[in-house]
C-alpha cells in the first residue's frame, strides 16, 4: 500500500474535547455541504439557508414547532440511547411509537368518555405500555433464542405500520368519516394541552425534559444504568463482574420501547387528533441520529432532538418557499450522521506527520517517496 | 370438495413457481453481496439504502436512454459509489459498522426520495423475457424459460459467488480476512483493501436487487419501494448461515411466501389483505428463530470478526 505522509495514531485515551467538538464540526460540514447543494440546484444559498434554518423559528408558533417536533424526537432518543451505550441496538422505535398509538388510541377511543379526566393518563399510560410490549418481542427472543434485536425489532416496524392501517380501515374506522382510513376524532377530554396560546406545543415538551432528567439519573447515578454503561464500554469485563447481558438486554428494550411508546401516544393526542395510517415522518429512525449527534447523554439529546426538528421544520420550510421536496430533511439527516460518525475518529485517535525513518522503512525499494513539507 | 380442487394441477403449479422466482431474484442478489461482504467480517446495514438508490438509477436511466442495460450499469455504479462511502467510513476511518450502515440506509431512503420526485408516476417498458429457444416452447414448463435476464443472472451469481468462495485463492483470502484480520495482516496481506472491494461487490449487487424492482417487479419509481426488502436479505444471509446455497433456497422461500399471500389475496380468503402483507415480514422473525435458537450454530458459522473494526498500525 502506498505511503501517506500522515498517519494516523491511537491517542492514550479518547479525547473528551473532541467528544463534544465533533457534533459542532457534523454540523458545521453539514451547513458547508448544505450550501454547495443549494448553489448547485440553482438557490441562492445564504437566502436558502436562510429559509431552512432560521425562518421557520422566527416566530413564536415557529418556536411552538419547533419543541412540538421536537418531543417525539427526545423521547424515542432518549430510550434508544440507554441502549445503544450497552450495546443494545434497538432500531425499531418507529414500530414502538405506531403501537404505543395505536394502544394508546385504543384506550382512547373506547375508554375516553367513560374515564373523565383519567382518560387522559390511562391513554398516556397504555401508550408506554403498548410500546413496552412490543419492544419485549425483540428482548424476548434475543435472550431466549439469541435473534438479532435489530432484524427483530425493524421486522416489527413494518408489522405495527401494516395494523394500524387495518385498525383504521376496517373495525376502528369511523362511520361518519366518509370512508377515510381514519378514527373518529378523540374526545376533549384526550388531548394534551398546549404549553403557550397561539401554538401547538403541549406539554408533552415539558414531561419529555423529566424524563431526560430521569434518563440523566438512572444512567449516571444508578447501578443499573452502570451496569448498561460497563456493557457498552468493556463487555469482558461486565460478563467477569457477573453483570447479567439478558437484564440489560431488557432493561433496554422496555425502558426504549415504553419512550417510544409514550412518543406515539402523545403524537396523537397531541397534533394529530384521531388514528390515521400514516402518524410519524420517521420520528422513530431519526431519534436514532439525534441519539449518536447527542453523544448518547440526555442533554446532549435534547439540544440534538431540537436541531433534528429544526430540519425538519426547515424541509418544510424550502417545500412551501423553495419548492424543493421534502426529502431534504431526509438527505440533512443521513449527511449529518455521515458527518459525525467521520468526525468521531478524531475522538479515539489524532493524525500525526510520519517520521522520516518510518518513510525510509516503509519505502525499502528507494523509490522517491513524498515527504510531508517541513 | 371436487377432486379437481383438492390438488393443483401443473398447469396451477407453473405460474406459482414462475412469480416465485421473480419475487426471490431481488433477494438473491441482495444476500448474495451481503454474504460476501460479511464473509470478509464487515457488516453493512444500508442493504435497503443501496437498493433504493440502485432502484431510482436503474429507473432514471432506463427512462432516459431508453437503453434498460445502461440502467443497470448506473445501478450498480450508484449503489456501489454509495458503498463506497460506508466502507470509507468504517474501513478508513474506523467508524461504528452499526451506526454507519444506518446512516447509510437513512441517508439512500432520503436522496432517494429527492432526486426521484421527477421520475414518480413516470411509464417504463420492463425488461423483456428472455427466451430459450425449444425449452421455452414446452407445454407447461416452458413458462420457466421465458424469464428476464436477470432471474437467470441470479442463478448465475450464486454460482459464481460459490465457487468464488469455495475455490479460489481470492476467494479463501477474504474468508481470512473475515475470520481473523489480525492474521490475514501479518501474512502480508492487504485487509483493508480486500474489504473495500467485497464493501462494493455487495453495493453493487444490492444495486441490481433495487434496478429489479423497478423495472422488472413492479416497472416504476415510487418512494421507498424496496419495502424492507433489504433487510429481509440481512435476515437471509444469517439465516443461511452464511452459506451461498442456503441463500438461495431461503430466497426461494420468502419469494414463495410473498406470492402464497398474494394469491390467497386472489382467491377471496377473508384474511384482512393487511394480515397477509404482514406474513413475509412474520416469516422473517420466526425464520430468524428457529436458524439462531441454538447459538452454537451461529458461533460455528459466522465469521469470526464480523462488525468489528481492524485498523493496521494499532
Amino acid at each position: 500500500m502506498s505511503e501517506w505522509p500522515l498517519r494516523l495514531e491511537k491517542r492514550p485515551r479518547p479525547s473528551a474535547l473532541m467528544r463534544i467538538a465533533a457534533p459542532s464540526i457534523a454540523v458545521a460540514a453539514m451547513l458547508v455541504t448544505g450550501f454547495i447543494a443549494f448553489a448547485l440546484l440553482g438557490k441562492n444559498p445564504l437566502s436558502a439557508l436562510y429559509i431552512y434554518f432560521v425562518a421557520p423559528v422566527d416566530s413564536l408558533y415557529g418556536i411552538g414547532e419547533l419543541l412540538l417536533k421536537a418531543t417525539p424526537l427526545l423521547l424515542c432518543a432518549l430510550g434508544l440511547a440507554l441502549g445503544f451505550t450497552a450495546n443494545v441496538w434497538n432500531i425499531g422505535a418507529e414500530g414502538q411509537f405506531t403501537l404505543g398509538a395505536i394502544t394508546g388510541g385504543g384506550v382512547a377511543l373506547f375508554w375516553g368518555p367513560a374515564l373523565g379526566p383519567f382518560a387522559l393518563p390511562a391513554a398516556l399510560l397504555a401508550g408506554a405500555l403498548g410500546g413496552m410490549a412490543w419492544a419485549a418481542i425483540p428482548a424476548l427472543l434475543r435472550t431466549r433464542f439469541h435473534t438479532s434485536e435489530i432484524l427483530v425489532s425493524l421486522m416489527l416496524v413494518y408489522i405495527s405500520q401494516l395494523l394500524l392501517a387495518w385498525l383504521v380501515r376496517s373495525p376502528w374506522r369511523d362511520p361518519l368519516g366518509f370512508n377515510f382510513p381514519q378514527s373518529k376524532v378523540f374526545d376533549d377530554n384526550l388531548s394534551l394541552p398546549v404549553l403557550f396560546a397561539g401554538a401547538r406545543a403541549n406539554i408533552a415538551f415539558p414531561i419529555a425534559l423529566c424524563l431526560a432528567a430521569l434518563s440523566w439519573f438512572f444512567s449516571a447515578r444508578t447501578f443499573a444504568g452502570y451496569r448498561m454503561r460497563v456493557a457498552g464500554l468493556a463487555p469482558a469485563a461486565a460478563a467477569y463482574a457477573g453483570f447479567g447481558e439478558k437484564r440489560n438486554i431488557w432493561l433496554a428494550l422496555t425502558l426504549s420501547g415504553a419512550m417510544a411508546g409514550l412518543a406515539g401516544i402523545c403524537e396523537v393526542t397531541g397534533p394529530i387528533g384521531r388514528l390515521q395510517p400514516s402518524i410519524s415522518p420517521g420520528y422513530g429512525f431519526a431519534a436514532i441520529i439525534v441519539a449518536f449527534v447527542g453523544r448518547l447523554h440526555p442533554a446532549g439529546i435534547v439540544l440534538s432532538s431540537l436541531l433534528m426538528s429544526l430540519l425538519y421544520l426547515g424541509g418544510e420550510s424550502v417545500q412551501l418557499e423553495l419548492q424543493l421536496p421534502a426529502a431534504v430533511t431526509g438527505l440533512f439527516q443521513g449527511t449529518l450522521l455521515f458527518y459525525l460518525l467521520a468526525a468521531d475518529l478524531f475522538v479515539g485517535y489524532r493524525l500525526r506527520r510520519r517520521h522520516r525513518d518510518s518513510l525510509a522503512e516503509a519505502d525499502p525499494s528507494g523509490t522517491e517517496t513524498v515527504r510531508p513539507p517541513a | 370438495m371436487t377432486t379437481a380442487s383438492a390438488y393443483m394441477s401443473v398447469e396451477q403449479m407453473i405460474p406459482i413457481l414462475v412469480s416465485t422466482l421473480v419475487a426471490a431474484t431481488p433477494l438473491i442478489y441482495a444476500a448474495l453481496g451481503e454474504l460476501v461482504v460479511e464473509r470478509s467480517g464487515v457488516l453493512n446495514l444500508g442493504v435497503e439504502g443501496m437498493m433504493l438508490i440502485g432502484a431510482l438509477a436503474a429507473f432514471a436511466v432506463g427512462v432516459s436512454s431508453g437503453t434498460l442495460l445502461l440502467g443497470y450499469l448506473a445501478a450498480m455504479a450508484a449503489a456501489a459509489l454509495l458503498s463506497l462511502v460506508f466502507a470509507f467510513l468504517t474501513l478508513t476511518l474506523q467508524a461504528n459498522q452499526v451506526a454507519t450502515g444506518l446512516a447509510l440506509t437513512l441517508f439512500g431512503i432520503g436522496l432517494s426520495a429527492f432526486v426521484g420526485r421527477h421520475f414518480a408516476g413516470l411509464p417504463i417498458h420492463a425488461m423483456r423475457p428472455l427466451v430459450i429457444p425449444w425449452l421455452s416452447e414446452l407445454p407447461g414448463v416452458g413458462a420457466l424459460f421465458r424469464l428476464d435476464l436477470l432471474v437467470y443472472g441470479s442463478i448465475v451469481l450464486y454460482l459464481a459467488v460459490d465457487w468464488f468462495l469455495r475455490r479460489t485463492r481470492a476467494g479463501l483470502l477474504l474468508r481470512a480476512v473475515g475470520e481473523s484480520p489480525t492474521v490475514a495482516h501479518s501474512l502480508g496481506h492487504p485487509v483493508i483493501r480486500i474489504r473495500y472491494l467485497a464493501v462494493m461487490f455487495g453495493g453493487a449487487t444490492s444495486g441490481i436487487a433495487g434496478a429489479y424492482l423497478s423495472t422488472a417487479l413492479t416497472p416504476m419509481w415510487v418512494e421507498g419501494m424496496s419495502a424492507g426488502r433489504g433487510w429481509i436479505a440481512l435476515a437471509l444471509v444469517v439465516f443461511a448461515t452464511w452459506k451461498p446455497l442456503r441463500v438461495l433456497l431461503g430466497a426461494y422461500l420468502f419469494g414463495a411466501v410473498t406470492v402464497l399471500q398474494l394469491y390467497a389475496q386472489g382467491f377471496g380468503l377473508n384474511v384482512p389483505s393487511e394480515m397477509l402483507s404482514m406474513l413475509p415480514y412474520a416469516a422473517t422473525i420466526v425464520v430468524l428463530v428457529i436458524i439462531c435458537r441454538d447459538p452454537t450454530t451461529i458461533r460455528l458459522n459466522q465469521p469470526a470478526s464480523l462488525g468489528k473494526s481492524f485498523h493496521p498500525d494499532a
